[in-house]
């Protein structure tokens, strides 16, 4: 079986809201000096789904494989360290400003155009832009089942089992390879690579391709074939201004709370 | 049908969703001032009855998709129909809730008819007949303000972002069947279990009163005490990821960008850190209340009230306070 994980290198999500920062006129967000991107979270998990089917059948070939810069490379050692086979890095300057259609777009043409993949995992949303149809989009755009936002993801005699976190309760959804997956943070915590796992990934090549590799080109990619257009980026104003309960004692404070929402017709 | 605006309308217990309604309502006052209509689609099975109710929330017409294939939501069988919908009425706009079913349909439905989707809309407006949808990204940390440039134009809306038109049984419209033809052959994907998790009491998406707690409690024992003060004050009681992740809590009590949106009146959230992604699911609270042993917690920069203590000294008292309040 060949899987392919698509991770995402994305900014850092875990800094206070008060560093992070939106250039206005670019329309994008800007990170703090010194704070290196990171792998989205969702798709490490994506790693982890993958790793686990790789445990149960050990001839499984698992293939990373992000979009992006030419950093985008650290997020695929390290899924390589999680114990992955290869590493796939898309990387063009056309590649840098594209809409949801044209991402999945370039992520489908490289699974055809990779050695007889079966299965795709991607996660549910990325952190960024937490759109949530990448996983989708590749599945329509190959023609294959999408089965969404994964707790638990397995393949027996040919057809992928995910049972889906719903928003309340969950449900077994099952389809026949090849097939997309995206999976959510209720699978579990993504495996932590071992040092000599980190040695051995650093060593591996990573092969690379450009939109000329895949075929693709600026009549596909530019901006006027984008889909969905970005008209503004902003950070929202909280204008609430906390009133802090205080008191001599825990208990003064809890009476002088439950008296300010009796005033205010809260309770 | 090219000048409609098309909701797809949800079912549950033979009656429409409420976000369907809060939908109807986004979607008759996009249409406001234009030549634009507002049409709903429902699917199902044995749905044809609450076409009216589409209407008397704001529908000028409704079409009905009823047939037994449709009964639970799968996707391959649910694509199908909403290409057959979209392919007889060409509608300009398709709008979904963020739902189980529109978070998973509509951007399949987007990809399928090669147009533009965005997900997870909390305000709409129109300009020059095209769609501008502003969305929270980035965590709940900032806002992206989206239009798709392709017909028809495709977006699913969060819950409680709208807000419904109150029912009027008197209005009028015209309800249309639609043949689902559903090709059973084409259907790959197999749903084989659905298993619910129904809370107990009041639930958390419909109340009005929410207790939420965190990480910071300490364990899945001290939910007794958060449990209580919710009884007190007839609140459902929620959690943040890092207490469901924890196996703390049901998945179900999530709150926040990847689980729940609440916005009830009330909103106490006890040792929770207040991180964007939690209050991407209850920054839309009218009051929220924060206690927190850190004075500089983020959740106080988005509460009305707050509480520097330790939750175990003040949620028992709180407790009993809310008792005497409320019973004098
Ligand atoms: C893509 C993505 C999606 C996410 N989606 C969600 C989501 O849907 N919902 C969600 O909640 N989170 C979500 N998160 C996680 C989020 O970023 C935070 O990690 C999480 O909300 C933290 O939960 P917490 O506040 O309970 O825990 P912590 O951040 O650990 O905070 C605990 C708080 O408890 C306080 N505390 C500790 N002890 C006491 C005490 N004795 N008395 C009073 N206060 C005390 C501390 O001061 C602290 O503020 C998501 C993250 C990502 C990256």
């Amino acid at each position: 079986m060949h899987i392919v994980v698509c991770v995402k290198q994305v900014p850092d999500w875990d800094i206070p809201p008060s560093s992070f920062k939106v250039d206005e006129a670019a329309k994008r967000v800007v990170s703090p000096p010194g704070v290196a991107p990171v792998r989205s979270q969702f798709d490490e998990i994506g790693v982890e789904a993958a790793m686990r089917l790789k445990d149960q059948s050990p001839d499984t070939k698992v293939t990373i494989m992000s979009m992006g810069p030419e950093e985008a490379r650290d997020a695929i050692k390290h899924s390589l360290a999680m114990g992955a086979d290869e590493g796939l890095l898309l990387t063009d300057p056309l590649f840098e400003d594209l809409d949801w259609y044209q991402i999945a777009l370039v992520l489908s043409t490289a699974v055809k155009k990779l050695d007889a993949v079966d299965f795709v995992i991607c996660g549910r949303q990325a952190v960024d832009w937490d759109m949530g149809v990448t996983g989708t989009g590749i599945a329509e755009l190959l023609g294959w089942p999408a089965l969404t936002i994964g707790k638990d993801v397995q393949v027996n005699d040919g057809t992928a089992v995910v049972e889906r976190v719903l928003m309340d309760g969950f449900e077994t959804v099952e389809a026949p390879l090849p097939v997309v997956a995206t999976v959510s943070n209720e699978l579990g915590e993504p495996r932590y690579p071992k040092l000599q796992q980190i040695m051995k990934a650093a060593r591996k090549q990573v092969t690379v391709w450009s939109a000329a590799d895949l075929g693709l080109d600026a009549s596909q990619l530019g901006e006027e074939a984008r889909k969905l257009t970005l008209e503004r980026l902003y950070i929202p104003v909280s204008d609430s201004e906390c009133e802090i309960i205080e008191g001599d004692t825990p208990e003064e404070k809890a009476q002088n709370l439950a008296r300010k929402l009796s005033e205010a017709k809260l309770i | 049908m090219a000048n409609a605006i098309l909701v797809v309308g949800e079912v549950a217990e033979g009656a429409l969703v409420p976000i369907s309604a809060e939908l109807l309502g986004g979607a008759r006052r996009l249409a406001e001032g234009s030549d634009q209509t507002v049409a709903c689609v429902l699917l199902g099975s044995g749905v044809e009855g609450v076409a009216q109710e589409a209407i008397a929330f704001g529908a000028d017409e409704a079409f009905v998709v009823d047939d037994p294939a449709l009964t639970e939501y799968n996707s391959d069988v649910y694509l199908q129909a909403m290409l057959k919908v979209a392919e007889q009425l060409s509608p300009a706009m398709i709008l979904f809730g963020q739902t189980n079913l529109g978070r998973d349909l509509a951007p399949r439905l987007a990809f399928r008819l090669e147009t533009g989707v965005i997900m997870d809309c909390v305000e709409m407006t129109m300009e020059g007949g095209r769609l501008m949808a502003t969305r929270p990204c980035y965590g709940g940390n900032a806002r992206a303000v989206n239009a798709v440039r392709t017909d028809p134009q495709i977006a699913t809306v969060r819950a409680k972002s709208q807000d419904p038109l109150e029912r009027d049984d008197s209005r009028q419209g015209q309800v249309t069947k639609i043949d689902a033809g559903i090709d059973q052959a084409a259907v790959r994907v197999k749903v084989t279990e659905r298993k619910g998790m129904t809370a107990e009491g009041v639930r958390l998406e419909d109340a009005d009163v929410v207790v939420s707690a965190g990480r910071g409690l300490g364990g899945p024992e001290n939910f007794d005490v958060i449990e209580e003060l919710a009884g007190a004050l007839g609140a459902a009681v929620g959690a943040s990821r890092a207490v469901c992740d924890l196996g703390w809590r049901p998945v179900s009590d999530q709150v926040g960008l990847t689980g729940k949106v609440v916005s009830p009146t009330l909103y106490i959230a006890i040792a929770i850190s207040g991180a964007s992604q939690h209050m991407a699911g209850c920054s839309g609270s009218k009051n929220i209340v924060a206690i927190n042993k850190d004075p500089d917690a983020n959740i106080f920069k988005a509460s009305r009230f707050g509480i520097v203590e330790d939750y175990a000294k003040v949620v028992k008292p709180l407790t009993e306070a809310v008792q005497r309040e409320k019973g004098g």
